[in-house]
């Protein structure tokens, strides 16, 4: 990665999974640590189960607000069968996180797993050159906090853990 | 931006968010229109950040509203979706004649690529056809700041300014950095001006005339107004644009030389004269309609347009790519989604399902039960506009022979028939059809599609303070409609489908409302409670 080209993640999923959530976590780090970012999607239908995705393009600029076809850095998808639809977004080489890389079991809720997803995508991103040290894991406490309602703070922030130790264990193995 | 800066100065807000927060910052007093996406947010906003906000029965009124209220000197915003703008055309046609002491913003939010919507009209037409002066903006940080330009200007040249954006503005979230201190508000009081504002053909002979002279001022001032702004590039290659397909140029031309127009309507002639002059080739990329390149050309400007194919759809950085590059290749299809469809538990559901099994005529209209006509239900035959269902239903029974005008229902959800089907109720019983009709309100008491806004026939407000109700049922009986029948859900499947044989085996008109609060909504105000 060239210095200064903006990171593109990609969330996608069902309506009601927490897609647009997972992307506002997301923007709201990005944003307090200080990256310009641009986070775009579409409403209206996204709470009646079809297919939904949301862009989070961060950097020391963002253009344009969405992540063009095949450029995804990441991909990030909640439900099994929303990963086809969604592979052509994701760049050569980029990397592709899914369900099957969290125990559903160790989840409270499986509501928790778009923050879970967060959690791995945490540890990923902090092996980018323009993002290392600067997104801190009480940072992104903060934001889980911030966009969720107080009852379901803790569940998330396991999730959230949980979701961490799965990525660590994933990428030693690499 | 050093990531030390403090984040007190600075917002991460949609486009929506952008514009409600310029709109209070900007002293507007009152804000009124119809959800509809993408702009719902805009009014949403406004209400939580402490501004009066109010959802009118439909986009006429509201615009009506805020006229009333900027015709006193305050000043106000009406909101809507591009559909939304054709029901309100009337009153904003003729506004743009009257004279407007305070200060009349309508945001028109287009949905170029249908990602809601029932047609994508391109909204930019309206102004020139109106004679309204429009801004784009094209991100959040533009959004805020035209909010508030729409506002000077609308004072300064005492006419309506329309603020035109499209899904991607209204729905991406970028950075921000608000005002430090908001401006003050005007006093309104009322000072008679009836050349004006009574638009009788003596008075509004003028009015069209002094219309075209402040256009043309406009169009004068527009050229140093500082909205258009000169990005430096490479001279081989120049491109205007505007609005978020600016954001798109930059980064699928990073070499080029851009122009990016913040106001649309007039456009700033002379500057894109020069700016076409001074580079080799000239591209005018734009969404939707070849609005921008036919309005250059019609100057004496040579400038580049795109292929045809590209007037559908939004657009992006990669069809950016292309339209420069003259690439008219098939573009490959994306993979497809999965579809939305009604929830479940959802009791849209068995009245589409009875409709089915009965093999009923469906005249449809807007709202998540326009799910009706995907799989599984296949039950609706039309839907066109709001209101549509009830009218369009009515011309089949008229036409169509006895045995099938006996098959036809109107379906229509509640939010939409305090929207447009009123008046369709009124013409059902002023020229009955000779077989009756049945007309079926699903009332889930919440514009359910947009994100579960009130409505005259909730009972509560914007704000979700106590309303006078609007009462279906009595208002169905004033109307002259003698066989009204109020059930629940529809629960029952037996006795539902039951009903509606009696309803369309009597020949009567008759009108069915089905009762039952949207799930999505009963969760939303238990967790509102809890909270």
């Amino acid at each position: 990665m060239t210095a200064g080209r903006a990171i593109d993640v990609v969330v996608g999923g069902l309506g009601g999974q927490g897609v647009l959530k997972a992307s506002d976590i997301l923007a709201e780090v990005v944003f307090s640590a200080g990256f310009d970012v641009k986070k775009s999607e579409i409403h209206g239908m996204s709470q009646r189960g079809g297919s939904v995705t949301s862009d989070v393009r961060f950097g020391q600029e963002v253009l344009s607000p969405m992540v063009p076809e095949g450029e995804a850095d990441y991909l990030v998808v909640l439900a099994a069968d929303q990963i086809e639809p969604n592979r052509h977004l994701l760049r050569e080489g980029g990397t592709l996180l899914e369900p099957s890389l969290i125990d559903a079991a160790s989840l409270a809720s499986p509501r928790g797993l778009n923050v879970a997803l967060l959690g791995a995508l945490s540890v990923w991103l902090e092996k980018e050159e323009n993002v290392a040290g600067r997104l801190s894991v009480e940072a992104w406490e903060n934001a889980i906090r911030s966009n969720l309602a107080p009852k379901i703070h803790d569940q998330n922030l396991e999730a959230f853990a949980i979701g961490r130790r799965a990525a660590a264990e994933r990428t030693a193995q690499e | 931006m050093s990531p030390q800066d403090a984040t007190e100065d600075r917002l991460l807000l949609s486009g929506n968010e952008a514009i409600a927060r310029a709109a209070l910052d900007a002293g507007v007093t009152l804000g009124t229109g119809y959800p509809g996406t993408p702009s719902t947010e805009i009014l949403e906003t406004f209400s939580a950040l402490g501004g009066r906000a109010q959802w009118a029965p439909n986009e006429k009124v509201a615009l009506e509203v805020a006229l009333g209220a900027a015709f006193v000197g305050a000043r106000a915003v009406a909101t809507m979706k591009h559909v939304g703008l054709n029901v309100a055309a009337d009153p904003f046609f003729t506004a743009a004649y009257t004279d407007i002491p305070g200060a009349l913003v309508v945001v028109s939010a287009d949905d170029p690529g249908l990602a809601s919507s029932q047609n994508e009209q391109d909204n930019r037409r309206y102004a020139v056809a109106a004679g309204v002066p429009m801004l784009e903006p094209s991100d959040s940080q533009e959004a805020y700041d035209f909010t508030f330009e729409a506002v000077r200007m609308a004072e300064k040249w005492r006419m309506p300014v329309l603020l035109r954006v499209t899904t991607r503005i209204c729905h991406s979230k970028t950075i921000v950095r608000p005002r430090k201190a908001p401006i003050d508000k005007p006093e309104p009081r009322f000072e008679r001006d009836a050349r004006g504002r009574v638009m009788i053909p003596a008075h509004a002979r003028i009015a069209h005339s002094r219309l075209r002279r402040k256009l043309g001022e406009i169009a004068d001032w527009t050229e140093n107004s500082g909205l258009h702004r000169t990005l430096d590039g490479e001279s081989s290659l120049g491109i205007v644009a505007s609005g978020v397909v600016a954001a798109h140029v930059r980064e699928a031309a990073p070499q080029a030389r851009v122009l990016k127009l913040g106001q649309t309507y007039p456009l700033p002639i002379q500057a894109i004269r020069e700016f076409v002059r001074s580079v080799d080739r000239c591209v005018a990329i734009e969404e939707g309609d070849p609005y921008l390149v036919e309005s250059i050309r019609a100057e004496g400007i040579a400038v580049e347009g795109k292929a045809a194919m590209y007037r559908f759809g939004e657009l992006n950085v990669s069809r950016v790519r292309r339209i420069l590059a003259r690439d008219e290749s098939p573009e490959p299809e994306p993979p497809k989604g999965k579809p939305p469809e009604l929830c479940k538990g959802c009791p849209h559901r068995t009245a589409f399902e009875t409709l089915r099994d009965m093999d009923c005529i469906v005249t449809g209209d807007i709202g998540c039960y326009t799910l009706g006509v995907l799989p599984p239900f296949q039950a609706m035959d039309t839907c066109v506009c709001m209101g549509a269902a009830i009218g369009v239903g009515l011309g089949m029974r008229h036409a169509l022979p006895p045995e099938q005008a006996r098959r036809v229902v109107s379906v229509i959800g509640d939010s939409t028939f305090v929207h447009s089907g009123i008046t369709g109720l009124v013409e059902m019983a002023y020229n009955p059809p000779s077989t009756g009709h049945v007309v079926l309100i699903l009332d889930n008491g919440t514009t359910a599609m947009t994100g579960l806004q009130d409505h005259p026939g909730t009972g509560r407000r914007l704000d979700r303070e106590p309303a006078d109700k609007l009462s279906f049922e009595d208002l169905a009986r004033s109307i002259g409609i003698q066989d009204v029948h109020v059930i629940d859900g529809p629960g029952d499947p037996v006795a539902f489908r039951r009903l509606m044989e009696e309803c369309l085996a009597s020949g009567k008109l008759s009108v069915v409302i089905a009762r039952r609060p949207c799930i999505l909504a009963v969760a939303r105000d238990k967790k509102m409670e809890q909270a």
